[in-house]
């Protein structure tokens, strides 16, 4: 039982880590701000980074194959350019919507099949993809573009109330990230392409040994990252009501770093996609405090942001130089 | 004829080989469909044209380039550079602006041609952030083992928000002429950053090919633990690498925010670890390290604002570009890398064998 | 000649490399339930008979038989379809994911549409007790031995790939005991059930207590098959390292003439010198005008000891002196300043810079030492390498071809141009004959006596044992990380076989 115990404490050191940093933050956020105390800021966390959840998911698959995608915050502004450049023009959006997701999975497989069968570096790659994608989208629209669809405003306005929580509420949009969290979970634990998933990270030239379909698999990781990120776009588009090329701004360093504080290893391999739901919620905890600090400005959070990636990186290591003792 | 082949094949070898044909490419181009590109007028003893405006443009991203190509030389990456030259942009603006701290003044003395710092140490501590922020990337990728893609795009994210925090968040504004001069100024009919880049290239190629130090990047591009085994240092090679080009994306921040009058943190120097790695890909470096040409990657440069100005010409906007240089440096990777070359040689020569007679 | 009870025939088999060849007409059969040893040193062309087998390189020349049936082998995949499972050294699964993916993934049973993880454990630990083992078949594979995952690795390629053939690439050096002796059991049990497996090792006591025959390459060509019974550990051992005295008088010759010198001074001491899991204390001194050669097995902690002295590595144990002063910080760069120099044993990964040309690869030592700025004008280093490139007789057609060009001898002498400019005292030469050709390899045998005539120390290290004893004024054994003997140059060749083999 001690054995099971110490195998289960080695096999989820990171994780362990990555909650127990969220809820002292949570709880420091708290003691100093006893507004922060309420239920409803706890799911504001969940409105204010509802698209970052989504594409902090598939980035998570794509760094566990020991790849990275630069593209995510390009692709965001690019489905929101294009969405509501076409929902201008008067299209349904039952009709923009699965357009959006198609058009990211066509850009996740072109990226990933240029890294698979090219063998260019995924940084590279998705790096040209993140330009290609902003400036595609300014190419679409040079200025912002208001959506005034019925449907879009429908979906951003509505208030979905939490149950056993009086008053605590959640828009639409909010719930895909947890919703698209259980199908993840499912995919990396109980199929064949999400087993896989993890070999290649760990070694891909023994995944091709072992006679998995590593190229197949890898193209998929990226072709989910591309369709995470347009979900995570169309979201986006909801919660401004609005689509222009320069939106989301360094997203992919945020997504980066929610998926390494939640217990992703760089170096692939390890990690899982509830971590980065914690990662996820450590970085909007960290931004929800310093908005109720108020003397503190924003920019702070993308320094901040950039030091705990910079810290946990190197806890990662620490963890990893144990786990090898 | 025998001694004319080799020659022909040298001159197709050399590194400046494709670049200038790339260039000359978009010159006739332009000869053909744009032919006031090449007008030159002197206007108050100033140069001025479509070519002067290439090369003042381009300044900012030829210093860059520089910096750029040791560090891919090394076998690493730069994406902090737009960062690097918010920073520094950041820094000297701030130190000029009457206004140091928060005190309430009026328009007037904001506006006014003063300076808060002397211009020196203006431009030393402009040097002297890019410098530091190099030298940081240089310390995480060499002594922290990190990996250079993400080493730069923790400064590249966070610089930008380090800027701000410089800038307490404004857009900065230089009243202060002289310090216009680097972007704007002219010496002998020429612009001032034309010069700026012509010291910077021979500081740097004295640098590497006057010293040890350009073979040494060279070897640890191509086998870093070859080169260890030979009593180099290649730790020591790497931090100099990341912070020359620390270096060079501070003047290059010295020049733009000369060039505006002044800093915006979330937008000056956007996009250029982009341009930069495409001058440095044209040049011929390859993106995993070994050879590289400084001259090569200037005209890399050079190219990337001749198009850019020819489209600027035909009235395309600069943003609708990115997505098509996107493309390019990609096809450009691909052309250059040895996977294709090995399969572009294999098709060749199936098809040699096919023609060909057999033995 | 086939014999039917050979389930692998491989004949003729001819691969070469770039400046190598690395295996020349080697002839390798199976038989059905039979433990087959493939014995050799390093670049025997040991790893290239298996790469050719498990389709990783095809081979130029030669065909390969498999039940009688004429195969090609397209890739490791296609070699698994076959029936020819590779269990590596360093073993090829993944550490990250469980016991039991790791035997079945790929293969694994589905129950509406998701794994059904409680039917893929259960049949993974029927897979597993087939080898009589019995673990947590859920636990990452990383949380066991190095042990239990060769033995995953073995389950796996019974499992999905019904192996008809088994190759045990090292698989023992890195277990202990009680660990090999588990292993064995398992090798006799597929041994029962008519699998022929094939035994890669350096340990010979294991090669005498598990195989039924021996094939032995040196220098990419094959020496012999043999019973296992019928071949004496000595004999063994000599047909591993060649005891052929052909060629090389003169190289004799030129050594009796620097025993003469006796007026030799210390120049390093090494007291109780050691890294824990790489090489045990050892004594050792090293003297001007002398050769000291290094013999011992693969494995025996050659290049341990080379890296050590050389501050690749940093001992944890003893202490290194030389000419009297203590050494502190151990590195190239600081071996290089002490007048060490090493040419490493992995000539392309450690030794050439391949993309660079003969001249800026002999001048990289030399520049390293005179540091960032003094740099060599580019008439010096055409001078400095013209005069190597003579002195060494390198062929090449100018300094400026490439490296990567040049045949193996001919990279060697790069690297020793690369040292010999920088003017050291002590030179560490780690197999520096290995992969070249007879005539280069007799060049280099000379230069390093005529090195030795003008003062300087060198350390010899070589698996040919004739190299050794030939160009050695003194010989140090080395067997099991450990040095077990020094003997004078007049030993028998056999008294240091037998040291080697730790018979006494």
């Amino acid at each position: 039982m001690a054995q099971r115990i110490k195998f289960f404490l080695i096999n989820n050191g990171p994780l362990l880590t990555t909650i127990t940093i969220f809820v002292l933050v949570y709880f420091a956020g708290g003691r100093l701000y006893p507004a922060m105390q309420k239920p409803q800021v706890f799911f504001n966390l969940f409105i204010n980074t509802a698209s970052l959840l989504i594409v902090s998911i598939g980035m998570t698959f794509v760094i566990i194959t020991k790849g990275i995608d630069l593209s995510v915050a390009g692709m965001i502004a690019l489905t929101s350019a294009a969405s509501a450049a076409l929902l201008v023009k008067g299209i349904s959006p039952v009709i923009v919507m699965p357009l959006m997701l198609l058009m990211g999975i066509a850009f996740g497989i072109a990226m990933g099949s240029i890294i698979q069968y090219l063998k260019v570096e995924p940084f590279i790659v998705t790096l040209m993809g993140l330009f290609f994608a902003r400036g595609m989208a300014y190419i679409i629209t040079l200025s912002s573009l208001t959506i005034k669809d019925p449907v879009y405003r429908y979906l951003a306005l509505t208030k979905v109330h939490i149950p056993f929580f009086e008053k605590a509420y959640v828009y639409i949009p909010s719930l895909i990230g947890p919703l698209l969290l259980v199908v993840v979970i499912y995919l990396a634990n109980f199929t064949r392409f999400g087993r896989t998933v993890y070999a290649i990270g760990n070694n891909e030239q023994s995944a091709l040994l072992m006679g998995l379909p590593v190229a197949r698999t890898k193209i998929t990781v990226y072709a989910f990252g591309g369709f995470c990120s347009a979900l995570a776009g169309i979201v986006f588009s909801i919660s401004l009501l609005s689509g222009y090329g320069g939106y989301a701004p360094g997203m992919e360093l945020d997504a980066i770093a929610s998926v390494v504080i939640g217990g992703t290893m760089l170096t692939g391999g390890v990690g899982n996609v509830i971590g980065t739901l914690f990662g996820v919620l450590i970085n909007g905890t960290i931004v929800s405090i310093l908005q109720f600090n108020g003397t503190l400005s924003s920019w702070w959070t993308r320094i901040g942001v950039g030091a705990l990636t910079l810290i946990f990186i190197g806890i990662q290591s620490l963890f990893y130089m144990k786990k090898k003792n | 004829m025998k001694n004319n082949i080799p020659l022909l094949k040298r001159v197709r070898e050399n590194r400046l080989f494709w670049p200038l044909v790339a260039l000359a490419l978009i010159f006739i181009f332009d000869a053909i469909f744009a032919p006031g590109f090449f007008k030159i007028g002197i206007v108050e003893g100033h140069l001025f044209g479509n070519l002067i405006d290439v090369f003042n443009n381009a300044a900012p991203l030829m210093l860059v380039s520089l910096g750029m190509t040791l560090v891919i030389a090394t076998g690493g990456v730069d994406l902090s550079v737009g960062a690097v030259i918010a920073i520094s942009a950041a820094m000297g603006t701030v130190l000029i602006n009457p206004a140091l701290g928060n005190e309430l003044i009026t328009n007037d003395i904001l506006a006014a041609n003063t300076t808060n710092t002397p211009l020196w140490l203006v431009v030393m501590a402009d040097l002297g952030a890019g410098v530091l922020c190099g030298f940081w990337n240089g310390l995480l990728v060499s002594r922290g083992k990190i990996s250079p893609m993400v080493a730069t795009l923790i400064l590249m994210v966070a610089g930008r928000g380090i800027a701000q925090l410089i800038t307490n968040g404004q857009i900065m504004t230089v009243y202060y002429t002289p310090y216009w001069w680097f972007g704007n100024g002219f010496i002998w009919g020429l612009p001032v950053s034309i010069y700026i880049v012509v010291v910077v290239f021979l500081l740097a190629w004295v640098l590497v090919r006057k010293t040890s130090i350009g073979l040494f990047i060279e070897s640890v591009g191509i086998n870093p633990k070859s080169t260890y085994y030979s009593g180099i240092s290649e730790k020591n090679i790497k931090l100099f690498a990341y912070t020359f080009c620390g270096f060079c994306g501070a003047i290059a921040g010295l020049i733009l925010s000369s060039y505006i009058h002044g800093c915006d943190a979330n937008n000056i120097g956007l996009n250029y670890e982009l341009d930069a790695i495409f001058a440095v890909v044209i040049g011929g470096t390859l993106m995993s390290g070994g050879r590289f040409s400084l001259l090569a990657s200037v005209v890399g440069a050079l190219i990337i604002w001749t198009f850019t100005i020819t489209m600027y010409t035909f009235g395309v906007p600069a943003n609708a570009l990115l997505a098509g240089r996107a493309v390019l440096v990609l096809v450009v990777i691909l052309l250059y890398s040895d996977y294709t070359r090995r399969i572009l040689n294999k098709i060749v020569e199936q098809k040699g064998l096919r023609h060909g007679p057999t033995n | 000649m086939a014999d039917p009870q050979n389930i692998l025939n491989m004949r003729g088999i001819t691969k070469s490399f770039p400046g190598v060849l690395a295996l020349e007409n080697v002839d390798f059969s199976l038989r059905k339930g039979e433990v087959h040893a493939l014995i050799g040193e390093n670049g025997a062309g040991k790893s290239t008979l298996i790469k050719v087998l498990t389709g990783v390189e095809p081979p130029d020349e030669g065909s390969i038989e498999l039940d009688g049936k004429l195969i090609q082998v397209r890739s490791p995949q296609h070699s698994q379809e076959l029936g020819i499972s590779t269990v590596y050294q360093e073993i090829n699964l993944c550490t990250n994911i469980s016991v039991a993916e790791n035997i079945l993934l790929g293969y694994e049973p589905h129950r509406f549409g998701s794994i059904d993880w409680k039917k893929l454990n259960i049949l993974a630990c029927q897979a597993l007790k087939k080898l009589d083992i019995d673990i947590d078949v859920t636990q990452p594979l990383g949380n066991f031995s190095v042990a239990i995952q060769q033995m995953v690795a073995i389950a796996r390629s019974l499992e999905v790939a019904s192996a008809k053939i088994l190759i045990l690439d090292e698989p023992t050096s890195s277990l202990d005991i009680n660990e090999t002796n588990r292993l064995f059991d398992v090798i006799r049990k597929l041994k029962g059930e008519g699998i022929g497996i094939i035994f890669i090792t350096h340990f010979l006591d294991q090669v005498y207590q598990i195989t039924d025959r021996i094939t032995v390459l040196r220098n990419g060509r094959l020496v012999g098959t043999y019973h296992t019974a019928s071949l004496p550990r000595v004999e063994l051992i000599g047909k591993m390292l060649g005891r052929s005295l052909t060629e090389l008088d003169e190289v004799s010759k030129a050594k009796l003439m620097g025993e003469h010198k006796k007026d030799r001074q210390r120049l390093v001491e090494a007291k109780g010198l050691g890294l824990k899991g790489s090489i045990e204390p050892i004594d050792f001194e090293l003297s001007t005008n002398e050769v000291v050669g290094i013999a011992g097995l693969l494995g025996s902690g050659r290049t341990e000891m080379a890296n050590l002295i050389f501050g690749i590595d940093t001992p944890d144990t003893g202490s290194l002196t030389i000419r009297g002063e203590k050494i502190t910080r151990f590195s190239p760069l600081e071996s290089l300043e002490n007048g060490i120099a090493l040419c490493p044993e992995d000539r392309k990964a450690e030794g050439i810079v391949g993309d660079l040309t003969i001249r800026e690869n002999i001048i990289l030592a030399l520049q390293a030492r005179y540091g960032w700025f003094k740099f060599l004008t580019t008439q010096k280093q055409y001078e400095v390498s013209q005069k190597y490139i003579e002195l060494l007789g390198i062929v090449t057609p100018s300094p400026d071809q490439l490296v990567k060009n040049l045949s193996g001898g001919n990279q060697q002498k790069v690297i020793l141009a690369r040292w010999l400019a920088t003017d050291p005292q002590v030179l560490i030469l780690d197999e520096p004959t290995r992969g070249i050709d007879v005539g280069a390899k007799a060049e280099i045998q000379k230069l390093v006596l005529e090195l030795a005539e003008e003062g300087k120390s060198i350390l010899f290290i070589s698996s040919e044992l004739d190299e050794v004893l030939r160009t050695s004024h003194r010989i140090v054994v080395l067997r099991d990380r450990k040095k077990a003997a020094e003997y004078s140059s007049d030993v028998n060749g056999q008294t240091i076989i037998q040291t080697m083999a730790g018979i006494s």
